[in-house]
């Protein structure tokens, strides 16, 4: 009886130990994550046919080289290809992650609801059937992306919109979508097949500037707001009912986030393509790593590493230049993995 | 739900169902680019016929995928049905589990550095790609104390199924006769499959057909959830093993022979749920019968849509199924699993 007693009187100062230590986990993690991306951020403008060191880039970045020769290599030529991976891994990995959180399922990735896929049917649609280029192409799959996520909107929408059946008719637009794509291309003169399958596989850094503009103004408006949300985003995780009863209006939050999670794979899907698996391992990781708390944040910044690092190795690593969204799966998948089985034998996995 | 359905009612379904496939099978042999009368074709299939063209298109073509058409139906509704029982996971499919991207991998590399063109050579490239992606997707799901859990498999699988997309789509980005090939491959299609082929993948699929209906009862353990379903007496990591096992051969071939057809093992085991309720004893006979029934009326549509040419089986299931599914799930409160 003393015992139990005494465990009692403990009990609050262990559990705010263990907030405190989990609040200092996540903090840690997230600046971590941070110097990470950062320095693949760096490597990305220090590295290529001529090499500059990394202490003259970081001057050059924030316009303390005097050096014009360095400059021109940082800023004209190689700091387009690094925005566009930094902004582009930051959308997927944050607008993966709401979808994950807010439909509460691991595979709610936008590449698997359809949300890609109304990118690729408008994109292919414009290859091989207008010959469009450029930006004609990041229109339509902009257009694409916001159709494919309205459509899904209103097909789920029955009284409200429960995550599961988002998801499924999430499921079945997708295979409906990708078959007109796959249909598209097996009928296409094969140079065309081969320009659409390159921009299925998505690479950065082909994009031009105003496009990019567009993915940085979205990302300064959206991530902020998604941030603000989390308190909203952790009730809704609870599932419908609790975040009712903790005063959260379910289904006007629902849409918000997803209008949110949308809009930032639409912008970044019209810069760089469907670029594969980032959205759906980004979230996964930041967890695995920090613990729940933080992790929009943290999984934007495990996006844009997986995504810089991808690029790096297809750019630089490779005898052939390939695509930057070969690789994001071939990066991200090992380090799931690898996240996945360790953790799992440490007994936290769940 | 129907829990309450009483075993006699989902039996005279069962036989109905049968009834329809029946007549969807008739109509396979029927109907083709070549018009040819009935009497014409009962003549081929008696062998009374005089006219040996006929002849060769009923018995050669049109009835070897035919029987392929039930055989891979069935394999894909059933390994549907067990993917989904042992993730728990609504969503999970051969896709995206990543049996399919293995299957894909493999063929891909086949064409590229071994230069096979053959589609008999595809169908053991395939085979191994499934085999090998089950096999990476369950050891890495299993590590840790408490196995392969539904979560883990379903990241793992996603994982793999990525990575393996990566190697897909690195070859055909360097290599333009690969996907030249690919392109067609990965439609998914009944069409130009004969004999030869059939033979290659029938005994895995008998096999793997045999194992998967034996599984209904552990399926029904594992619905319960881990600790009851090891309550229950249930060895579940032995239990979930085999059902994976049924899964990667029914699927591995059912890949080898066709291509990746995906709908038909999402759509089919949710139907089958809608009619018989949770019970898998039932589920996986309704899987086994709708399955191929749904995949050779796709098949027969594809090849009158667009007549004299054809349309591939891959394109018809993901154009028709999609409406089909998305009115089930918006009509119907679908069990979560």
């Amino acid at each position: 009886m003393n015992t139990y007693a005494a465990t009692l009187e403990r009990a609050p100062a262990a559990l705010r130990r263990l907030r405190v230590h989990r609040r200092r986990r996540a903090v840690l993690g997230t600046a971590l994550l941070g110097a990470v991306a950062f320095a693949l951020f760096v490597a990305t403008l220090t590295v290529g046919t001529t090499y500059v060191p990394p202490l003259d880039v970081i001057a050059s970045v924030f316009g303390l080289s005097g050096d014009p020769g360095v400059n021109f290599i940082v800023h004209e030529l190689r700091m387009p290809t690094a925005a566009a991976a930094l902004c582009v891994g930051i959308a997927l990995g944050v607008g993966g992650t709401l979808f994950q959180q807010v439909l509460r399922n691991p595979l709610a990735a936008p590449e698997l609801i359809g949300i890609s896929a109304g990118a690729s049917l408008t994109a292919i649609a414009g290859i091989v059937l207008f010959a469009w280029g450029g930006p004609a192409i990041s229109l339509a799959a902009l257009l694409g992306a916001f159709g494919g996520g309205g459509l899904i909107y209103a097909l789920a929408w029955r009284g409200g919109v429960s995550g599961y059946r988002l998801i499924l008719v999430g499921i079945g637009i997708t295979e409906f979508l990708l078959a007109l794509v796959a249909y598209l291309v097996a009928r296409a003169d094969i140079r065309d097949a081969r320009e659409a399958m390159h921009w299925l596989v998505g690479s950065i850094g082909q994009s031009g500037t105003g496009e990019l503009l567009a993915l940085a103004c979205a990302l300064a408006l959206l991530v902020p707001l998604a941030l603000g949300l989390g308190r909203t985003l952790r009730a809704l995780e609870l599932g419908d009912d609790p975040a009712r009863a903790v005063g959260v209006r379910v289904e006007g939050a629902r849409l918000g986030l997803l209008a949110i999670a949308v809009a930032l794979v639409a912008f970044a899907t019209a810069v760089a393509g469907p670029i594969a698996f980032v959205a759906l391992v980004a979230g996964p990781i930041a967890q695995r790593l920090l613990g729940a708390q933080g992790t929009a944040l943290a999984a934007g910044l495990v996006g844009a590493s997986i995504v810089l690092a991808s690029d790096l190795v297809a750019a630089q690593a490779l005898p052939v230049a390939l695509p930057t969204g070969v690789l994001t799966g071939a990066i991200g998948a090992p380090y799931l993995l690898w996240v996945l089985a360790t953790i799992n034998r440490e007994g936290r996995g769940g | 739900m129907a829990l309450g359905r009483s075993n006699g009612a989902l039996a005279a379904g069962l036989a109905a169902l049968l009834t329809c496939l029946l007549f969807v099978c008739a109509l396979s042999v029927a109907v083709g680019s070549r018009s040819i009368d009935l009497s014409g074709v009962i003549e081929a299939l008696t062998g009374s016929g005089v006219d040996s063209t006929e002849q060769t298109v009923v018995r050669d073509v049109r009835v070897p995928r035919t029987l392929l058409g039930l055989l891979v139906g069935a394999a894909l509704g059933l390994s549907g049905a067990l993917l989904q029982g042992v993730t728990r996971n609504p969503l999970a499919d051969p896709s995206i589990m990543g049996l399919s991207a293995g299957a894909a991998a493999f063929v891909v590399l086949g064409i590229s550095f071994l230069g096979i063109t053959e589609l008999s050579g595809y169908v053991w490239l395939a085979f191994a790609g499934t085999v090998v992606a089950a096999l990476l997707v369950y050891a890495v799901a299993s590590f840790g104390r408490e196995g392969a859990t539904p979560v883990k498999l379903a990241l793992a699988g996603a994982a793999v199924a990525a990575g393996l997309w990566s190697v897909t789509s690195g070859i055909v980005m360097t290599d333009v006769d690969a996907l030249d090939q690919i392109r067609f491959w990965q439609l998914g299609s009944l069409a130009g499959r004969n004999m030869p082929v059939l033979e290659q993948v029938a005994p895995f699929l008998a096999v793997g057909l045999a194992l998967a209906l034996l599984c209904g009862r552990a399926l029904n353990g594992l619905a319960l959830g881990d600790h009851t379903a090891r309550a229950l007496g249930q060895r579940i990591q032995l239990t979930r093993l085999g059902i994976l096992a049924a899964v990667t051969i029914l699927c591995g071939a059912a890949t080898a022979a066709c291509g990746p057809i995906v709908f038909v093992g999402l759509v089919v085991p949710h139907a089958a749920r809608t009619i018989c309720g949770p019970d898998y004893r039932w589920i996986l006979p309704y899987s086994l019968v709708l399955a191929p029934a749904i995949l050779l009326a796709a098949d027969v549509l594809g090849r009158v849509v667009v007549a004299p040419g054809e349309l591939e089986v891959g394109v018809v299931l993901g154009v028709l199924g999609a409406p089909f599914f998305i009115a089930l799930v918006r009509y119907r409160s679908l069990a979560e699993l």
